[in-house]
């Protein structure tokens, strides 16, 4: 089994609408390899969600489009293959959670009949077998009662018991991938952790690569294991877990960090919040789309996109500011006084 | 130009006053990214003016409204705004020229009292504009105090009202009408008046339906919360925001008040010889068609069918464009 | 005395079923809970859904009828207030709403939405309201010129601005925050949880946060108050919170919320709880945890246990309803094996 399942160069998405092209995605690249838990971080208008639709080709045309990138999955880029091929890839090679379990689910089928159509359209399985699978897969995510469960109606499940049964629908396939949206956001944090738990078990047992999608920096915490922070539909900063936390480099990523509270803060220390608005991405500035919003902002920011810098082991970064002045800079935030060495 | 000023915490806060931001849920949501969020009734006149049918409606209610209030001013002035009085029978014309067919003179020609059917089609448009305006001015009156009314307090008073709602609904439109009619005194204001007592109803049911969702959202409690009465509330914050779809029901009120005032000309109702109105003059020469004089109520029901078409049109592509779920 | 005395509120709303729409049943949103807030300070109201806090909040400002208990505002009843104390009583206490899309009267000028309480009670001139509305919207870090405009011209976090604008512009004693952040950018959150801290310096203010994220209700608030299904299971300074949580639900309620560190993270225990939130409309007997509970035992059947101090390290102001706390003293922790007798006495009905 290859150990890279994905890479993804430059991917840019717009969106052709009356009021303008909106630039969702603009130049992103990372990759993803088995076992690994790859954390997409942003706000609303970083584009975020929409480099994981653009994965799955699940952008609606008109009026989105994915204008440039390769998504290499293995040997095939998901970009350019037939739609009978990508259908093959959805679901099975690739499964994605979304964010709001209320509405993904489909209300007047029964739960175990979606998962079981799952299954039966990438695998070679009979109605009943799938049926079966179902049942133990809702089992696997930790259902209890799972082979009562499998016939009822989505309204009978709890908020957590529907993030499960997708889960377990993602999962129905053996994917490579798993994408999850925001998969807590709209949870209970005691649920939340039942619900990380559960696709950090899913992703032991199936060996297989997470993308997860969300603004919030404590999830990203708990299981990632590298991280790419986005802004305005470009990539500002990634890198491996440990660099993003203690050794940031981007002011956004900085801002981020010290717009916190921490529930284990032993000192009150006021936020340092990032100032202004999330971004207009109709009217994005040339260059860096934080420049609006950015402190340390000098006049090539506006200009000019900066190129990729390497800061550290697979650690890279988007800005005009030189290093040397970054780090001073980050030396001197309250931020990185009470928690980083 | 980004202006820049302090809070009180000392934060620069960069704020562009003159171009708005996007917000979290924005009309247009992350999706599609980021859009400027436009004015209340920008976008849904954008939407309006792809639908040519309801340009058309538009155009067509317009020289209607234009036309009607010219007659009215005129009226009011004792006077008439046409080629020829539309009144006065015109003896005086030769044999030919009594209930003569169009001609250069007379473009839809005469009818066989000799007043020209043009002016009077013309002078007739003041009496269905005023029947569109006025009965659906009372309509609006009663309906939009029951509605909200109803809607908000719920319970037994919203069961009162609708099951009330739900008798007008029920019967005949045009016997109630007749009903109403006997009482009231006799003359084509009453007509008017009837026609609008009794439509109250649609606009209640409308409205009731906007005002259901409305009254959960939160600026409503925070209303309570600021000690506003619930007059007030009813008035100021949950009425202009149930109004989406009554502005297509009064379109489509105006259509169908302007048709039953024609529909009661031919039971005699409403306007009087030798006043004219469309319907009245549809009704009255409706004899003539046999003998072949299909002028004297081709033009008047053409003028009724465009006028009651283009407020149809209009409040259907009104509809449209204000539905948020329609994809464009 | 206290700004705020709460003392048994209870809501409860009847489940009507069927076509003559008897009552089959009651939702037990809040069931018997007792606080108080005293001047200046900021409560926490923390829980997840279902448990009673946002029905608290609104109960306090009377916008929802409380089914029984005393709420005592600066010594006066406001069960019993009469329409005109009424009033009185709206010009001191206000609420900030969740979300800032609702919140705002999308039909309404920001200059009316903000000086409406100013045109409700009668304050001041067409002039001077006008003036105030300038100076609320410059306080809140807005500018004079945005009154002119509509809410759907400005972003989340300046209508979330907007809403506190409104909120002050009586001058009032008492804010309720309802999930004043949550439905903001995490960038932004910063931005409006600063400026409310600001304000509470320069206003003298007394807030009660209400919110299920505890990472800002802790960081907002001088005391906490953790709610479980309608009743509130533990009251503790915040500082203290998260060091010596005597309550199971606490335990795991802290121990689920994510920290944004990855090597702290990596050093936590986690307490998973099992299974869901049960419903209000069908609490569990005796203590409403104890089916979920690591420590429960058969007196947690009997009765709720009574909301009461156990001493120690955790000191007096701290308060937990549970037969078997966790105990602090000296730095250790210890849970007894046998009953809390400050739970038995006087226990919750």
């Amino acid at each position: 089994m290859a150990d890279r399942l994905l890479e993804v160069k430059d991917l840019s998405t717009h969106f052709f609408t009356h009021a303008g092209v909106v630039k969702a995605v603009n130049g992103v690249s990372f990759t993803l390899d088995r076992k690994e838990t790859l954390g997409i971080v942003g706000e609303s208008g970083s584009g975020k969600t929409v480099a994981a639709l653009s994965l799955m080709r699940l952008v609606p045309d008109p009026p989105g489009k994915v204008v440039e990138g390769s998504l290499m999955l293995g040997t095939r880029d998901l970009r350019t293959i037939s739609d009978a091929e990508m259908r093959g890839v959805r679901g099975n090679d690739i499964a994605m959670i979304f964010q709001d379990p209320m509405t993904s689910l489909n209300p007047v089928v029964k739960v175990g009949k979606q998962i079981a159509e799952a299954i039966t359209l990438h695998q070679d399985k009979s109605k009943s077998e799938a049926w079966d699978m179902a049942a133990q897969l809702l089992d696997r995510v930790g259902i209890p009662d799972a082979p009562a469960r499998v016939n009822q109606y989505p309204f009978e499940f709890s908020g957590g018991m529907r993030q499960r049964a997708m889960i377990a629908m993602a999962i129905s396939c053996n994917p490579d991938i798993l994408i999850a949206d925001e998969p807590t956001t709209a949870l209970d944090v005691t649920i939340q952790a039942q619900i990380i738990e559960v696709i950090e078990e899913m992703q032991q047992r199936y060996e297989s690569g997470v993308i997860l999608i969300t603004h919030d920096l404590g999830v990203v915490a708990e299981i990632a294991d590298k991280v790419m922070v986005m802004y305005g539909g470009r990539t500002v900063e990634y890198g491996g877990i440990d660099e993003i936390f203690y050794n940031p480099h981007h002011p956004y990523t900085w801002g981020l960090l010290g717009s916190l509270p921490r529930l284990d803060e032993v000192e009150k220390v006021r936020l340092t919040p990032i100032k202004g608005q999330p971004p207009d991405l109709i009217s994005l500035p040339k260059g860096c789309p934080f420049a609006g919003r950015c402190v340390y902002v000098r006049p090539e920011c506006r200009d000019q996109w900066p190129e990729l810098e390497i800061v550290g082991p697979e650690h890279g970064v988007h800005c005009w500011v030189p290093e040397a002045e970054r780090r001073e800079v980050r030396a001197a935030l309250p931020h990185f006084q009470a928690y980083v060495t | 130009m980004p202006e820049r000023h302090q809070d009180t915490s000392g934060n620069q806060i960069v704020e562009d006053l003159t171009i708005s931001t996007v917000g979290e849920r924005d009309v247009i949501d992350e999706k599609y990214g980021g859009a400027r969020p436009l004015g209340l009734w920008a976008d849904t006149w954008r939407r309006l003016r792809r639908n040519k049918l309801a340009i058309v409606g538009l155009c067509i209610i317009v020289v209607f409204i234009v036309v009607g209030s010219a007659e009215a001013i005129a009226y009011l002035a004792g006077g008439y705004l046409a080629p020829y009085d539309p009144i006065k029978p015109d003896y005086a014309l030769s044999p030919q020229g009594l209930g003569s067919p169009p001609s250069l003179s007379h473009p839809f020609g005469t009818d066989y009292l000799g007043r020209d059917v043009f002016s009077r089609v013309l002078v007739a448009t003041r009496i269905s504009m005023l029947v569109g305006v006025i009965a659906v001015a009372i309509a609006l009156c009663i309906g939009l105090v029951l509605g909200p009314v109803s809607g908000y307090y719920g319970g037994w008073v919203d069961s009162v009202i609708m099951r009330t709602a739900d008798v007008f609904f029920a019967f005949p439109f045009i016997l109630f009408v007749l009903l109403l009619l006997t009482v009231l005194p006799p003359g084509f204001g009453s007509v008017f008046i009837a026609i609008g007592i009794l439509s109250w109803a649609t606009y209640a049911r409308l409205n009731r339906g906007s005002v259901l969702s409305v009254k959960t959202m939160e600026y409503i409690e925070a209303a309570r919360a600021q000690g506003a009465s619930d007059l007030r509330i009813i008035f100021r914050h949950v009425l202009p925001n149930t109004m989406a779809p009554v502005y297509v029901a009064i379109a489509m009120g105006i259509g169908g008040a302007i048709t039953t005032e024609a529909a009661l000309a031919f039971l005699g109702l409403g306007v009087q010889p030798p006043d004219a109105s469309w319907g009245k003059m549809i009704s009255d020469n409706l004899t003539y068609l046999a003998a072949g004089s299909w002028w004297m109520l081709a033009f008047p029901s053409f003028f009724l069918i465009v006028t009651v078409f283009g407020f149809i049109s209009f409040g259907n592509g009104l509809r449209d464009a204000t539905d948020p779920k329609l994809k464009e | 005395m206290s700004l705020l005395e709460v003392n048994g509120l209870k809501k409860h709303f009847p489940i009507k079923t069927g076509i003559l729409k008897r009552t089959t049943g009651q939702v037990y949103a809040v069931d018997g809970i007792s606080f108080s807030v005293e001047k200046g300070e900021t409560l926490g109201l923390v829980g997840e859904s279902g448990c009673g806090k946002s029905t608290t909040g609104r109960s306090v400002l009377r916008l929802i009828a409380p089914t029984a208990g005393t709420i005592i505002f600066e010594g006066v009843d406001v069960m019993a207030a009469s329409r005109a104390q009424m009033q009185a009583l709206r010009r001191d206490m206000q609420i900030i709403f969740q979300d800032p899309y609702a919140s705002l009267n999308p039909r309404m000028r920001v200059r009316s939405i903000v000086g409406e309480s100013l045109k409700i009670h009668d304050i001041g001139t067409d002039v001077e309201r006008k003036k105030r509305v300038s100076e609320l919207l410059e306080t809140v870090g807005l500018s004079a010129e945005h009154a002119e405009r509509y809410p759907h011209e400005f972003s989340g976090g300046q209508r979330q601005r907007i809403g506190i604008a409104r909120a002050l512009a009586l001058n009032p004693k008492l804010i309720i925050c309802d999930e004043p952040v949550s439905a903001l950018d995490v960038s932004i959150r910063a931005q409006v949880i600063n400026l409310l801290e600001d304000l509470q310096d320069e206003f003298d203010l007394t807030y009660m946060v209400i919110a299920h994220d505890l990472s800002i209700v802790k960081h907002i608030s001088d005391r906490v108050a953790v709610m479980y299904l309608g009743k509130i299971v533990e009251i503790s300074d915040s500082a203290v919170l998260y060091d010596m949580p005597q309550h199971p639900y606490t335990e795991a309620l802290l121990s689920a919320v994510p920290i944004p560190d990855p090597t702290t993270e990596r050093a936590r225990r986690r307490i998973i709880l099992e299974g869901d939130v049960p419903s209000p409309a069908n609490p569990p007997k005796g203590c409403v945890f104890h089916p979920r509970c690591p420590r429960a035992q058969e007196v947690c059947t009997t009765a709720m246990p009574a909301l009461s101090s156990t001493g120690g390290d955790a000191g007096e102001r701290h308060e937990v309803a549970c037969y078997f706390p966790a105990r602090f003293s000296g730095g250790v922790r210890a849970v007894a094996t046998q009953p809390f007798d400050g739970a038995l006495a006087a226990a919750q009905s």
